[in-house]
């Protein structure tokens, strides 16, 4: 034991500390879901993975052009031509080819209604890598930046873990459909100054990771004007921005500073990547795109940390250069998200199930403040527990994403195909008929007119049967976060 | 009754009310003796609310720095992009400011490591299109083996390489979460890989690999894990000026060179590793670890079994890390036998936990633009640690895919490896010729890409600023990119590496006479 405590000593604190999160409800699900997956054949029985918010819808275009356009890769006779150059090229710019493409991708997302500077696009390891590149860009040790909720969990890991700056919450709430309200900015802010910390910036996420909600011109320029009043940064994460599927259209930070031509710059920066509208995380294809010339000139320098592969900046360069293609993509992969949506959230609906109207992203946010036993987060946590080990769905517990209020989940619905999804619809129809009378809560504080429901379906949890489940430990997950979080290491 | 011309205290932040009430009393009475009731209440209003404005513009701008007025610092200098022409009207926009980590990043660079790769980038040499232009060697990359790779891609294409494949919908129609440490498919050729190209002395275990986007991230993850914000690692100089970046930028983690001496050959001395761990604990700096690149870069010499228990007993008694960087190690030419620490470490079988070895594809299999790199760890909480560090810096899927047909292929590899070191070792004897022509000798290296050139006779002073004119005279009169042993912090004045691997043989006359001019107008008088 001794020796292990002499081990221990010799790293460092970011080592052996609980900053990558790992141990949160968030990974539990994934937990449970790993020890127990689902397989339409082998594993009927087994946990479906809902809380991966991954885009495999038209993974399938990518692929098909990938095949037909053979000089994009450099395995292939017609493409292994650029070979050599491509291999020993290692400059931190990147190629240019690649960077005018990603420009002039993110101009179209955007319906051309804004430029982009390709000589402003440097390279990150992924979203993941250009949260944490900004971070260290924007913020010293101590500082921090404000983040409404509810916010993307691993925020708290890419942003915090080796920065060590703070996130601080922008509350939110959904008597408002969580919209961001500038008293809520203000009242952020204030409690930081009350607590001496110094806020540096505002992380806004658009479209809304939960949410699937995209942000109205009054929201983005409310939070421009008041980062500019305080002279603090704004950073948008748009990763979701080509994901959107319907009304409203997606309105990007970009749109509103070329409006807005008084507007300091250089507190701007977007985060941008390819793995959620292309549907390739593999790719590892992150991008910072600041309107500030130093925080450019040093995420630049620091992109050496997680440059991209020269072989995936050539296919990029090709396959974003395809305008016919690209045109195509967006609007062939709206139209499955926007039906995969669809899909999802009316069965909801006619199993008496509500979610938070919106139009973008790889998942709903599901309203079952009705199911709970009581307006509370254990509340939260033992009815996520039977979702998962009952219902055998991995979905995403409202608190794990800082919600400030119980009863909220995130199911994600792009990263399974069809077949999948029915029986996961199934299963929830089966779940919710199915269940007896319990004393739900039938008033949930704050609640308003959008959740009027027709109450014919009544949704009952039998409480005898809750009860029975957490009398038998050994029938609990043992990956649950109210026994001892496991740190599983991933090899 | 009169109101109170006084705000009221309550709308006010807390500090100016006194201040307020001190200045506006007298005042009243001073007005309201000649201009009545009227001026009585406006002017002391109007003072009240300059005050206040200015207090409020002074609390607006951060604290930092200390005195905001009178500090330009880099950031308002910067170039503005045209979209700010109409902003300078705004007279009320406070500087923007970015961490203090940034401030010293974003300056411009001021290492001639990196000013001579700028300089490279902007006017490279090209036989056809740039004869006039700066060659390049400042980059340790070997581009003297690319052809075998190419063939081998033309003679093996195959559709899983495309690199698609695999990021689809796995097991049950299900999109799976991608290990961000990668694909056990290619950590398991890359360990096998590894076993190869460090000479089958020791069996390198998948289980211990963790792959990174190139070796830089890779250093910086072991960093962060191995030592705190302010502790120090000891490392051998001259040293790769990467390590400055890599170990140091984000970390906060300090480097300290311990020098070595051109009269040992540049070899490492226990004795001095000591003396610079005692000075350092004088200092109250903590030492977490020794980093070491063996094959040592630029000096191009190889660690003996020796040196590596001694390094290894150091170590332990001190309860520090060792890192082990061993990126060069397919990339010996000479007669000496390349160690790796992991057949150190094998031997012994206790204090695994301290040693850490990284290694990659840029320098050996020259891929430098894939981002391949990779944590070879012994101690299974770093394992843990970096595995999950590697979010920020996944190899990308395709890469992998790639570079796991390719590495899979035992005997393209084993060929490969051979050929590349056979014309390592010629161009070598080829560029020392050379330059041993033009009375300009280099240490006698087994492994790397480069050597380590002697031309302190023909630098004046014989200081750091002779070194560094002489630098400059290469790149700007000569027009060849080379790296001063400042940049490396070597001691010494007057050494610099040249690497040849970019070169082919019909080059090398023409960087000699380059060479020539410069070191003609540096010669001592006879």
């Amino acid at each position: 034991f001794y020796l292990n405590f002499l081990m221990d000593q010799l790293l460092s604190k970011i080592a052996i500390n609980d900053g990558h999160g790992e141990n949160s409800a968030f990974f539990d699900g994934w937990k449970a879901y790993d020890s127990n997956p689902y397989h339409p054949t082998q594993n009927p029985n087994g946990v479906i993975q809902m809380g991966l918010a991954e885009n495999q819808l038209s993974f399938d275009l990518v692929e098909e052009w990938v095949r037909n356009n053979p000089k994009a890769s450099i395995c292939t006779e017609q493409g292994a031509n650029d070979f050599k150059d491509i291999a020993i090229f290692q400059d931190y710019h990147g190629f240019p080819e690649f960077r005018n493409a990603v420009a002039r991708f993110m101009e179209k997302v955007r319906g051309n209604r804004v430029r982009f500077d390709p000589d402003r696009i440097v390279m990150s390891g992924g979203a993941t890598g250009a949260q944490e590149t900004l971070a260290f860009c924007l913020a010293d040790p101590g500082e921090a930046l404000l983040v409404p909720t509810p916010y993307y969990p691993a925020n708290d890991r890419d942003l915090t873990w080796r920065t060590g700056i703070k996130l601080l919450p922008v509350i939110c709430e959904s008597s408002n459909n969580f919209k961001i309200t500038s008293s809520a900015l203000e009242s952020a802010y204030n409690k930081a100054q009350e607590s001496n910390i110094k806020v540096k910036g505002l992380l806004l996420n658009n479209p809304s990771n939960p949410l699937g909600t995209v942000l109205d011109k009054q929201t983005l320029t409310e939070s421009l004007n008041f980062t500019n009043n305080k002279n603090i940064h704004l950073i948008c994460d748009e990763i979701y921005s080509a994901t959107v599927f319907s009304k409203p259209d997606f309105i990007s930070i970009a749109e509103i500073v070329e409006e807005n031509p008084n507007c300091n710059r250089e507190l701007i920066h977007i985060v941008y990547s390819l793995s959620k509208d292309l549907g390739f995380p593999g790719f590892r294809v992150g991008i910072i795109y600041s309107y500030n010339d130093s925080v450019t000139n040093c995420a630049r320098k620091m992109s050496s940390f997680g440059l991209v592969s020269t072989q995936t900046q050539h296919l990029i360069a090709y396959m974003l250069s395809d305008e016919v293609f690209v045109d195509r993509f967006i609007v062939e992969s709206s139209k499955r998200l926007g039906n995969r949506h669809s899909a999802l959230v009316n069965e909801l609906a006619r199993v008496g199930i509500e979610s938070l109207k919106s139009n973008g992203g790889l998942y709903c946010w599901m309203d079952l403040r009705r199911l709970l036993k009581e307006y509370t987060f254990e509340a939260e946590m033992e009815l996520w527990r039977v979702i998962v080990n009952e219902v055998k769905l991995n979905v995403s517990p409202g608190s794990s994403f800082h919600c400030s209020e119980p009863g909220w989940f995130r199911v994600c619905f792009a990263n399974m195909d069809d077949e999948t999804l029915m029986v996961a619809l199934k299963r929830i129809h089966k779940f919710v008929i199915q269940s007896k009378g319990i004393n739900v809560v039938n008033e949930v504080p704050n609640s308003k007119k959008q959740y009027r429901r027709n109450n014919k379906l009544e949704i009952n949890l039998s409480f005898r049967r809750l009860d029975g489940i957490m009398m038998e430990p050994h029938k609990m997950s043992p990956h649950s976060p109210m026994s001892s979080p496991l740190v599983r290491a991933r090899t | 009754m009169t109101r109170s011309p006084v705000p009221d205290p309550k709308d006010e932040p807390r500090n100016p009310t006194r201040t307020g009430m001190r200045l506006i009393v007298p005042l009243q009475g001073v007005v309201q003796g000649r201009g009545g009731l009227i001026l009585g209440s406006i002017i002391p209003c109007a003072l009240f609310y300059f005050l206040q404005f200015y207090l409020k513009r002074h609390r607006s701008s951060p604290p930092n720095p200390p005195s905001p007025s009178t500090s330009t610092g880099n950031l308002s200098e910067l170039p503005r992009s045209s979209s700010r022409a109409n902003l300078s009207s705004r007279g009320s926009i406070g500087r923007v400011h970015v961490s203090s980590r940034a401030s010293s990043i974003a300056k411009p660079n001021d290492s001639p490591y990196y000013i001579g790769l700028d300089r490279v980038r902007e006017d490279p040499y090209d036989e056809m299109s740039n004869p006039d232009g700066i060659i390049e060697l400042g980059l340790s990359e070997n581009r003297l083996s690319l052809d075998l790779i190419e063939k081998w891609l033309e003679e093996n294409f195959n559709n899983s390489m495309l690199g698609i494949g695999g990021d689809g919908l796995g097991i049950g129609g299900i999109a799976t979460y991608q290990p961000m440490d990668g694909l056990m498919e290619l950590k398991m050729a890359m360990a096998d890989f590894m076993t190869e190209v460090m000479g089958r002395t020791v069996v390198f275990d998948p289980a211990r690999v963790v792959l990174t986007s190139g070796a830089t991230p890779a250093l910086e993850i072991l960093s962060f894990c191995l030592a705190d914000q302010g502790n120090a690692f000891l490392v051998p100089a001259p040293y790769y000026p990467g390590f400055d970046r890599d170990m140091r930028w984000r970390t906060g983690v300090e480097l300290i060179p311990v020098h070595c001496r051109s009269c040992d050959n540049f070899a490492l001395s226990i004795t001095a590793l000591e003396q610079a761990f005692n000075q350092a604990r004088k200092r109250g700096q903590r030492v977490r670890g020794i980093l070491i690149s063996n094959p040592s870069n630029p000096v191009g010499s190889l660690l003996n079994r020796d040196t590596l228990f001694d390094l290894l007993d150091f170590a332990r008694e001190r309860n520090i890390h060792i890192i082990s960087d061993e990126i060069f190690a397919g990339s010996t030419y000479g007669n000496e036998e390349f160690v790796s620490m992991a057949e150190i470490v094998d031997s012994e079988d206790t204090d695994k936990d301290r040693v850490h070895i990284i290694y990659g594809m840029s320098k050996d299999f020259s891929i430098p633009g894939f981002r391949v790199g990779v944590i070879y760890s012994f101690n299974e909480n770093v394992l843990a640690a970096s595995r999950k560090l590697t979010r920020f810096c996944s190899v990308s899927t395709p890469t992998q895919q790639l570079l796991t047909s390719m590495l899979s292929d035992t005997s393209f590899i084993q060929e490969y490896l051979k050929t590349n070191r056979r014309r390592i070792a010629s161009m070598y004897d080829l560029f020392v010729a050379a330059l041993r022509g033009l009375g300009v000798v280099c240490t006698k290296s087994c492994a790397g890409l480069y050597c380590w050139v002697d031309m302190s006779r023909l630098i004046s002073p014989y200081s750091e600023k002779g070194e560094l004119d002489l630098w400059d005279k290469l790149l700007n009169i000569a027009k060849i990119n080379v790296t001063p042993g400042s940049a490396c912090h070597c001691i010494e004045p007057g050494w610099f590496r040249f690497c040849f691997t970019t070169l082919s043989e019909n080059e090398i006359p023409i960087v000699v006479e380059r060479i020539r001019k410069v070191v003609e107008s540096c010669k001592p008088p006879v």
